[in-house]
């Protein structure tokens, strides 16, 4: 098994080398002056030369570049123009924020998916099958923004069971203790329950958000995917044989209809991380595609840079995970691993 | 003086362990509801085997599902009675009936690893029959399963208990899922074709393995099997049914002697067996019609294909690969490659067919695909028609003029047509590809060909799925001689269809070979199929040839023993 990671893990290098070539390539082909920009609408031509030759932009792209990957392997992703600060401490800030929501979102999703789905295609053409039909298709053509505005304007602004939309916690609570980031496992951690308890009721609402919005693909993979199994040879060995209907749903037909939704789970977390941006907006998070946009907007480089990066390295380790998950699903994988 | 046996074991013996009346099953489909099974009678008492014998969509495996009750959600009883020892199957509740699965009832189905939970371990799945019906506690459901896997005559059994199916052969995935339906000495045993798709060796053993078993047990067999000399080889009685209907029902000597209605009259006929000739497998009237076969090809002087000392070896599974191999520089070990095909050498002569038999991972497909020029070769050469062959790599051999010598009609004839290309399209294919003729002639070439193959017509603007098996396997025959080739390779062409359209697909083998002068390779593991086609045969046995010869002289007086074992595992009817 630790064989297999670690070939896994060496085709991961090949790919890296590649985000890292195509990141800053993309940045330098974005629109806009980035020394024009910083130096500020009223800079002279001398001036914006001079910004220009500071941040080395005067120099040839494959030197540039070389400063680059020196930069990088140092783990210094640049300076914000906007701001100033380095861009990996705000990520190693604003990255946690993100995961949280997205991580919680999807758990919320998959809590209410799966058995949705496995439910739809246990009782297919009954109500249920229907009902889940019409969430997840309500869910997925509700854009994220629109659901969250409708959450705050419902729980917030009429009924004001949720506390204000703001950021990762209330005006009164302090943030614990840096472990993870994670507000709600170091709140736990260092038994504060008091910001659990601010850290939660902030989350609820973007979570439930994101859930909606990434409940239709899971929900619909897990119906399809345990159509199929239920439909093959081995569940009606596992029903001539006299096995109750729980095992041969649950052991024999989920555990094999689960390949193919781990697949799309992998899929709907990476997208859903960096299409956050919109909730992330809405709820004033100060996460790290709020980050991204506004640096994009200001033709800031650095942080874009770093936001791909990062996204990149991610997805690069989502896909192992899902690859080792495979192998534990699956005893083939693991055999050609 | 009273003698005789007392009232009870009157009862007893008078109450046959499964009495089926007027059971007729309909399936809802968008066209309406379909009856597949009308108004079936069977009655089989304790001890006794019973075939069901019939073609696809005689309703022979529905009719057993049906008394499982594990029908789909489409289909439904809608007539009749199943009644089981003394038990309404027909009105128990589910829960009662899933007590009857797998503890008084059970099955075995066609393949085997298909009917094995893919990833979990095969002792488990024993133990989870096990447990269900309570045949075992927890702390010894271990042994017992271990045990089942003994009885089954699994080597290994404490070993094989961890193993996935697919780690494991056919023939063994079929050991397992036996001993998952007698785990729990069950009093009926419904077997559903199942040595369909294994070797004839293993077949012979599986049959045995069952018959064994369920004799000790004095359990009740039904083995649902389209093959009539396996159900006379195997059962007390025989059920023989056509398009939902039972047609005849008789004791399995007397039905193979003296068969009453028409249909297993024709069955009969076209089961191939020993002593016949190719036009004996068709209807008499047919076969009149039919005429003479044309004379073996003489050996002329230079064999269209020659095969020398070919070798085909692939890197083991689990040995070096890509990636290890581009860290770790220097020759493959030689423990690292597996030789499917080790060393063969052969000719096929023209207008000559030629057989290719041995069971599965013999190196038979191996062999076909090279000559085909799908794969390549390690070492050796192939000679066709003077032209070493076997040196062009098979990546550029697609869009040589030699690809239209060399065709290829393949096993299952659904798959090997584009689902969304017409009859007339699929046929069409390697004439547009591979030769020049001119548009305006393309339709009347296609048919000209279904005419040869006997493809109506008006069938050409149909789809797969809109076609039986037979005139799939037609399509197949026609785009593979639509360029003229030399030498055609049959890759058991006729497995995947019943026995009378099989007898009629042969034919037309045989017809179009005498009027086009084709040569063929004719691969297949039926040894009674590759008598009645082919001039010569050849054994193989693990990637080599253990014997070669004219096909009566191998068929009648095998010199390997190999040869004799594969003779000697096909079930005979009792003619």
């Amino acid at each position: 098994m630790l064989a297999t990671i670690g070939k896994r893990l060496l085709t991961v290098i090949p790919t890296l080398i590649g985000v890292v070539i195509v990141t800053f390539l993309l940045t330098r082909a974005l629109p806009g002056d980035p020394a024009a920009y910083f130096a500020g609408p009223a800079a002279t031509k001398e001036a914006i030369e001079q910004v220009r030759k500071n941040l080395g932009l005067d120099k040839p792209l494959p030197e540039q570049f070389v400063r680059y990957v020196r930069d990088l392997a140092r783990g210094d992703l640049g300076n914000s123009l906007s701001t100033g600060r380095p861009v990996t401490t705000e990520i190693v800030s604003r990255l946690p924020a993100s995961a949280e929501l997205t991580l919680l979102g999807l758990i919320v999703s998959m809590a209410i998916a799966v058995p949705l789905g496995i439910l739809a295609a246990v009782k297919q053409g009954s109500w249920i099958d229907h009902t889940c039909r019409v969430v997840a298709t309500a869910g997925v053509s509700l854009p994220v923004f629109f659901t969250g505005l409708l959450l705050v304007y419902v729980f917030y602004y009429i009924l004001g069971w949720s506390p204000s939309p703001i950021g990762r916690l209330d005006a009164f609570a302090s943030a614990p203790t840096q472990i993870t980031g994670f507000f709600l496992i170091d709140s736990l951690v260092t038994g504060n329950l008091e910001v659990f308890r601010s850290a939660l009721a902030q989350l609820i609402l973007p979570v439930v958000t994101l859930a909606i919005f990434s409940l239709a693909p899971i929900a619909r993979m897990t119906r399809a995917s345990m159509l199929a199994v239920l439909a093959s040879e081995f569940v009606r060995t596992a029903r001539a044989s006299g096995l109750d209907s729980r095992t041969v749903i649950i052991t024999y037909a989920f555990r094999n209809a689960m390949l193919p939704v781990v697949t799309t789970l992998g899929m709907v977390f990476s997208f859903l991380l960096g299409a956050n941006v919109l909730v992330e907006k809405v709820f004033a998070w100060p996460g790290i595609g709020s980050y991204a946009v506004e640096a994009l907007l200001q033709s800031d480089f650095a942080p874009v840079q770093g936001f791909v990066l990062t996204m990149a390295v991610l997805y690069v380790v989502l896909n192992l995970v899902i690859d080792i998950l495979y192998g534990v699903i699956d005893p083939r994988v693991r055999l050609e691993g | 003086m009273l003698k005789g046996p007392t009232p009870e074991v009157d009862t007893g013996e008078a109450l046959p362990l499964l009495d089926v009346r007027d059971l007729t099953v309909e399936f809802q489909t968008r066209r309406g509801v379909v009856t597949a099974v009308r108004h079936v009678n069977i009655s089989l008492a304790k001890g006794e085997t019973l075939g069901i014998v019939g073609e696809s969509g005689s309703g022979k495996s529905v009719t057993s599902y049906a008394v499982m009750r594990i029908l789909d959600r489409a289909g439904r009883i809608a007539d009749g009675s199943v009644m089981f020892s003394n038990l309404d199957l027909r009105q128990i509740d589910e829960s009662d009936m899933r007590d009857l699965r797998g503890r008084e009832m059970s099955m075995i189905f066609q393949s085997p690893r298909l009917a094995l939970n893919p990833i979990r371990k095969i002792g488990h799945q024993i133990e989870d029959v096990l447990l269900q019906h309570a045949q075992a506690d927890k702390d010894v459901v271990a042994d017992k399963a271990v045990e089942m896997l003994e009885q089954v005559r699994i080597a290994r059994p404490r070993e094989r208990y961890h193993a996935y199916p697919f780690e494991l052969s056919g023939g063994m995935c079929q050991r397992v899922v036996i001993a998952l339906a007698l785990a729990c000495r069950p009093q009926l045993l419904i077997a559903d074709e199942p040595t369909t798709g294994l070797d004839v060796t293993t077949q012979k053993a599986v049959m045995d393995l069952v018959t064994e078993l369920t004799r000790e047990r004095g359990m009740s067999t039904i083995l649902i099997t389209h093959d009539l000399g396996l159900a006379a080889a195997y059962c007390d009685k025989v059920i023989v049914m056509e398009k939902g209907h039972v047609v005849e029902t008789a004791k399995a000597e007397t039905i193979f002697r003296n068969p009453q209605h028409a249909y297993t009259r024709k069955l009969m006929r076209a089961t191939p067996r020993p002593g016949i000739g190719l036009r004996d497998l068709l209807p008499e009237e047919e076969a009149a019609r039919a005429g003479a076969i044309g004379a073996a090809a003489a050996g002329s002087a230079a064999p269209l294909l020659k095969v020398e000392k070919l070798v085909k070896e692939y890197p083991r599974q689990g040995a070096a690969t890509s990636l290890s191999r581009l860290f770790k520089s220097g020759p493959t070990p030689e423990g690292d490659v597996f030789r499917a095909v080790d060393g063969i050498s052969f000719e096929i002569a023209r207008g000559e067919s030629v057989g290719l038999v041995g069971e599965s991972g013999c190196g038979k497909s191996t062999t076909s695909m090279m000559l085909m020029r799908l794969i390549d070769k390690t070492s050796g050469t192939i000679t066709f028609d003077g032209e070493d062959i076997g040196a062009i790599p098979a990546r550029d051999f697609a869009t040589l003029p030699q690809r239209r010598r060399i065709q290829m009609v393949f096993q299952d004839p659904t798959d090997s047509l584009n689902p969304r290309f017409t009859a007339a399209r699929a046929i069409a294919d390697p004439l547009l590809r591979l030769s020049d003729i001119p548009r305006k002639d393309l339709r009347a070439r296609i048919e000209e060909l279904a005419t040869q193959v006997g493809l109506p017509l008006e069938l050409l603007d149909r789809f797969p799925h809109q076609l039986s098996g037979g005139q799939k396997a037609r399509v197949g025959i026609a785009r593979a001689i639509a360029l003229k080739p030399d030498l055609v390779v049959l890759d058991e062409p006729t497995a995947a269809l019943d026995v009378s359209v099989q007898a009629v697909v042969l034919n037309l083998l045989q017809d179009l070979k005498d009027k086009l002068g084709m040569s063929y390779l004719f691969v297949s593991h039926d040894l009674n199929v590759v008598r009645l086609l082919c001039d010569r045969v050849i054994v193989m046995k693990s990637g080599q040839i253990v014997e070669q010869g004219l096909t009566a002289r191998v068929m009648d007086a095998p010199q390997a023993e190999y040869t004799r074992d594969l003779l000697a595992a096909i079930p005979h009817p009792p003619i």
